[in-house]
């Protein structure tokens, strides 16, 4: 495979200008503490989508005493439009494997673990090829980099069709030979993670970035972007827009400047953040795409003027309906509920009593389901019934519906 | 004396069991294996399983029909998954599926006759900037049109033939 | 290239295992306890307790579903949700660890539509009707939506049922379409007892509890012990209910319909009529089941001092093969063979240990055979027109007295097994409000027991009761010169697996009834008698495991098992809900009668001299006991086919 040193547009990646283990040598010259500074010091924020600040994570898994530690690469990337782990994992696996070696260091682990989702198995000997390459250089195994009993070693696990599985408790369920259902947490994996031990679960991106801040120093990070967002993004663009592909645009940017790169100004919405992201209407254009703002995992997808605004919710509730792993009551039950809301309302059988019953019923899910899925899955609905309920609502009914109507 | 097909399966759970290890964290890799080698799970695969891993047969069946790849019923040889999230359904894939149904003669979440094919839905697989997409077994396909279909599927048939024939 | 992942952990799934947060050893320790706030009401707890503890703790009550103070914690249903203050979401008061000063709100705007909500979307997919449910008037369901104000079906209901009851089973029936998914079946069948028979296939809204490749219950590796009935919280699981026919031979005349009680039932039943748990109601039951028209009231406690007889003089011969004779094929140790439960579980997974189980039949099932033998012969009763029925904590008794061996009698032996559950059903069908009755004595010629056979019902009776005689027969001595008020102390409790060393401090005169068997008790004297007890399966695998690797329970010579958590007490048939405090109440009233019976010691009950010297006339483990009250195994193996 070759390496593309430009995004899927033609435009620069970060990525790509910087040189190898550059940001190893100089984490190993460091003390395990000085390492956490570092990437606390640069502001770096989780780029799966939750944004959790990675220096604190490193930080609370570095204090714990259980043995043996994991550095865990969530490379389920599952979010509907996303594909920008999919494109580092190609071009650039080995700025990802340096960040979960720095990672290693940083935080006592012995481990790390790849878990690749089934979709990707086609990258499986790739990564494969790449890790014992390492190894046979010296940057994976025994004495890393010549520093005497840093022992790190990384596999690949596969998942197996489950967008749960991106969940980082799922996730590690399923590495344990368990069916993907989230845990309970507190206590959270740093503390209690894969066998029990401190884990640290990080997205593909943020291990790669964090590899460039020691290559390039915080403060070059911490200086891009906004204030609480810092750094680079890479966005997964997709939909009704010209130029589809993996961008790389700095924390900050707003929506119609993206659409303006990507071609696609005349969308009615975008969604941002995936499935579980929100519903930006034009109206909202000029907002920002940043932890302050409009947070995302980079998932853009373009919808133009042409679309059906109540298709689109029904897309992603059906994709809910489907991933959800079904323990919790609120989200197994829930989703399944909004999804034939929405065929109520496109048959114009809804009544608006039950409309508010499902509103309710969404914001319930938010706040009374077990993991971020059913907490999320609402908001797409919810914010195209806001947005667009000139268009969701007061369909005319196309069948006589006594029994099916609410 | 003629190796069974119990006894063979269980030397290749055996030998799985050296590269995963031989307790629950082998679970869902052996399944992957046994799923891939035999295009199903079936009753004396996962008490088998269950027995090398010391853990009881429903809870095997249990982690395999959580997952969608590890489905255990019998599918085909080629398992066709058509993504059908948001960006591939824009970028057309309702052609797509339609055009798949009739090359392989039948509807979603069946398998063909000759036991050779299976279509199913995936859900989004990350290849939405080049959509329509769908995996054919651990391939992918992207920028999906009718006619690639059927090339597609007409690669598959006879890299098939070869196989047998080889 | 090894793709291992380095570890391996304990098998239940950690999503639903109590995730043990570290307590301090010393709660007087700086950090072991902390402050929090409920509701307003400050209070100091354990580092580590869950937020339904310390409310607990404060009189603070949430609701709960998937919950269960047997079980770890599971935080699935959703319904205990409460507002931690800083937190956007709501927390599951079941799951979530206190380890710092929080405020919690249970009732706020947020968790009262939440639990609502819950409600209505558990009952937009439970199908049943509460008029025809066996769970009527106590399903946890039933009452949270009492409590919750629910008085519509916000999401719908439906009208239909979508699966079949699966009643393939002589013990446990399952309607799936009552099934809220708790899980509680799943943790008690995997963790609780390690049987494994229950998990949940596939997922989303399609999730199910199921069996093995959803196969009838009958066809998989279920014991019957019902463990899974007592903890479910609605009517999905229940027990085979076989009131009907007892009705049947109870409205006909031509029926003689007698009942033989176990002690555990006599303990529980008070449950069913609203006492607190622990009041015996033995006698007044009498009383009430003569009332209801059985003809004859039995006491179980008399063959559980029979089973005392022929399963010790079987030890006695299997210790005399090995230690004198020196015969190496010897099963030891001798594996208790009452528990219909435990004895399917060996089936199963053990069955190369079947030689090591006792011979002897359960106290039901011999007191079965012996009713339309020796009892018919007695009355001059034709035994075809008996109908013998027992009472039993037991949903696997059932499930026993329908195996093919047990008709020793020329008939079915035990006609039916009902539960502590239906029976008080009966009752109240009947009208009889069973707490204000007289009292009344058990019927002759099998009235009489002894506290020995009433301490079967809870976990280390039966070992207690059969070292009580052997102690006696060998030592010459009286028990109570060894223990206290002849209270084996160290086989009693409710720790999982039990050991006790018993060394034999002198031997007597080799008594009467088994004078036959051995010459003298020389080869005893001095002899240390290694003795273990287990409750619950997974209990009994531990001490099987340990077996199979030669570890320290295979020098024991005699082992009691029981399938069900607290013995009998806790069984598959007896009143719901169960927790550890009400089966500890249950052994308390146990014991309690055990010390009441002047005769306490199975050897001395007149009523089985008495059947020795009349109808078992040769002997204990002689020609006529061996027909009757003897059985064998099957050996099943787990294999599903």
């Amino acid at each position: 495979m070759t390496c593309q040193r430009i995004d899927t547009q033609g435009n620069q990646l970060t990525f790509a200008s910087i040189p190898p283990n550059v940001g190893l040598k100089a984490a190993l010259a460091m003390s395990r503490a000085d390492i956490i500074d570092t990437v606390r010091d640069s502001k770096l924020k989780g780029r799966g989508g939750a944004g959790f600040p990675t220096g604190l994570k490193w930080n609370f898994a570095a204090a714990e005493k259980g043995e043996p530690k994991y550095i865990i690469c969530n490379a389920d990337e599952g979010e509907p439009g996303t594909f920008k782990d999919r494109v580092i994992l190609t071009d650039y696996p080995d700025l990802v494997l340096e960040g979960m070696t720095i990672g290693a260091r940083a935080i006592g682990a012995a481990y790390g673990l790849i878990y690749l989702r089934g979709e990707y198995a086609y990258l499986r000997s790739h990564l494969n090829h790449v890790i014992q390459a390492r190894r046979d250089a010296g940057l994976l195994g025994q004495n890393i980099g010549g520093v005497d009993g840093f022992n790190f070693d990384v596999i690949v696990a596969m998942g197996a069709g489950a967008y749960i599985c991106g969940e980082e408790t799922a996730l590690i369920e399923s590495l344990e030979g368990f069916r993907g259902e989230p845990r309970n947490r507190p206590p959270f994996p740093v503390v209690n993670g894969l066998m029990g031990r401190p884990s640290v679960v990080n997205n593909v991106e943020t291990l790669a970035w964090a590899t460039c801040i020691f290559a390039k120093g915080a403060d070059w990070f911490a200086a891009i972007g906004t204030d609480a967002s810092t750094g680079q993004k890479l966005f997964s663009v997709s939909g009704d827009c010209a130029k589809p592909g993996v961008y790389e645009f700095p924390w900050g940017i707003t929506v119609a400047e993206l659409l303006a790169q990507v071609d696609g100004a005349d969308a009615k919405a975008v969604q941002i953040g995936g499935a579980s992201g929100r519903c930006v209407p034009r109206s909202e254009f000029s907002r920002q795409l940043a932890f302050e703002d409009i947070p995302t995992g980079g998932s853009i997808m373009v919808i133009g003027p042409q679309r059906d605004m109540l298709a689109v919710a029904r897309n992603f509730l059906e994709f809910f309906v489907h991933e959800s792993c079904g323990q919790c009551t609120p989200c197994r039950l829930g989703n399944a509920k909004l999804l034939e809301g929405v065929d109520l309302l496109a048959q114009g059988a809804c009544s608006d009593e039950y409309l508010e019953d499902l509103k309710s019923l969404g914001q319930t899910m938010q706040v009374a389901s077990k993991c971020g899925l059913g907490q999320t899955s609402p908001v797409a609905f919810l914010s195209i019934l806001e947005y667009f309920g000139d268009e969701a609502l007061g369909r005319t009914p196309t069948v006589q519906t006594s029994e099916a109507s609410r | 004396m003629p190796i069974t097909d119990t006894d063979r399966l269980r030397a290749n759970v055996l030998a799985l069991t050296e590269q995963y290890g031989c307790n629950r964290s082998a679970l869902i890799p052996i399944l992957q294996e046994v799923k891939k080698a035999e295009c199903g799970i079936d009753s004396e695969a996962m008490q088998l399983i269950a027995d090398v891993l010391d853990i009881h047969p429903v809870e095997v069946h249990s982690v395999a029909s959580f997952y969608a790849f590890l489905q255990p019923e019998l599918q085909g040889r080629y398992i066709i998954r058509l993504c059908r999230t948001l960006s591939c359904d824009l970028q057309g894939k309702d052609a797509v599926a339609t055009a798949l149904q009739e090359e392989l003669g039948i509807g979603f979440n069946e398998t063909t006759p000759d036991g050779v094919f299976t279509l199913e839905w995936a859900a989004c697989m990350g290849m939405c900037d080049q959509g329509p997409a769908m995996l054919v077994n651990d391939t992918v396909y992207t920028r999906l049109t009718p006619a690639k279909v059927a090339e597609v599927i007409k690669e598959c048939r006879t890299s098939l033939n070869a196989e047998v024939r080889a | 290239m090894t793709q291992r992942i380095p570890l391996e952990r304990h098998r239940a799934p950690v999503s639903q295992l109590g995730q043990t947060v570290p307590r301090a050893e010393n709660p007087e320790a700086i950090g072991a306890m902390v402050s929090v706030v409920i509701d307003g009401i400050e209070t100091k707890v354990p580092f580590g307790s869950t937020i339904l503890q310390a409310a607990e703790s404060v009189g603070v009550r949430i609701p709960t579903l998937c919950n269960h103070p047997d079980l770890d914690m599971a935080g699935v249903c959703r319904i205990c949700v409460v507002e931690v203050e800083g937190q956007r979401t709501l927390q599951a008061a079941c799951a979530y660890p206190i380890t710092t000063g929080i405020t919690v709100n249970t009732h706020t705007r947020a968790v009262r539509v939440a639990r609502r909500h819950v409600l209505d979307l558990l009952l937009s997919e439970h199908y049943g009707d509460c008029y025809t449910c066996v769970r009527n008037g106590n399903c946890e369901l039933q009452a949270l939506a009492e409590e919750y104000g629910v008085d519509e079906f916000r999401f719908g209901h439906p009208t239909a049922p979508v699966t079949e009851t699966d009643e393939s089973s002589y013990s446990v029936m399952r309607d799936m379409n009552k099934c809220i998914r708790c899980r509680r079946c799943v943790r008690t069948c995997i963790d609780l007892q390690e049987v494994g028979v229950y998990e949940a296939i596939d997922r989303s809204n399609g999730t199910r509890i199921s069996t093995f490749l959803d196969k009838p219950l009958l066809d998989v590796v279920c014991i019957n012990c019902g463990q899974c009935i007592n903890r479910c919280p609605t009517g999905a699981l229940y027990a085979k209910d076989e009131t009907d026919a007892v009705w049947k031979a109870i409205d006909d005349p031509a029926k003689h319909v007698v009942i033989q009680t176990a002690p555990a039932p006599r303990s529980a039943m008070g449950e069913a009529f609203g006492l607190e748990p622990g009041t015996p109601v033995t006698f007044e039951m009498n009383t009430a089941l003569r009332r209801i028209g059985f003809n004859h009231v039995f006491d179980t406690n008399f063959t559980a001092d029979l089973t005392i007889i022929e399963e010790g003089t079987e030890l006695i011969l299997r210790l005399y093969k090995a230690l004198v004779e020196k015969d190496a094929s010897v099963a030891l140790p001798q594996f208790t063979s009452c528990s219909p439960g435990w004895v399917k579980y060996l089936e199963h997974f053990y069955p190369e240990y079947i030689p090591n189980l006792s011979s002897a039949k359960s106290p039901q099932q011999m007191f079965g055979a012996l009713i339309k033998t020796y009892y018919a012969e007695k009355l001059g009763l034709d035994p075809a027109n008996i109908v013998s029925v027992a009472l039993m904590p037991c949903s696997a008794k059932k499930f026993e007295c329908n195996r093919p061996e047990m008709h020793d009698s020329g008939f079915k032996d035990v006609d039916y097994g009902l539960t502590t559950r239906e029976l008080a059903k009966m009752f109240k069908e009947a009208g009889v409000d069973v707490p204000s009755l007289p009292k009344s004595d058990f019927d002759d010629p099998f009235g009489t027991a002894t506290g020995s056979g009433v301490i079967f019902g809870a976990t280390g009776g039966v070992m207690e009761s059969a070292l009580r005689t052997v102690i006696e027969l060998v030592t010459g001595l009286k028990v109570e010169d060894l223990y206290e008020h002849a209270d084996i102390i160290p086989v009693r409790g409710f720790e999982g697996v039990r050991y006790a060393e018993i060394t034999v401090p002198q031997v007597g005169p080799v008594p009467e009834i088994l004078a036959a068997l051995v010459p003298n008790w020389e080869w005893l004297k001095g002899a240390t008698l290694k003795v273990a007890v287990a409750h619950g399966t997974a209990n009994a695998k531990k001490v099987m495991d340990n077996i199979k690797v030669g570890g320290k329970f295979s020098e024991c010579h005699f082992i009691e098992f029981m399938a069900c958590p607290g013995g009998c007490l806790g069984g598959g048939g007896q009143p719901i809900p169960t927790t550890a405090e009400i089966r500890a109440a249950r052994a308390r009233a146990i014991y309690a009668e055990d010390k009441a019976y002047s005769v306490r010691k199975s050897y001395e009950n007149p009523a089985v001299v008495r059947t020795y010297e009349e109808f078992l006339t040769d002997g204990p483990c002689g020609h006529k006991s061996h027909k009757l009250l003897h059985t064998d195994y099957t050996a099943r193996g787990k294999h599903i086919s």
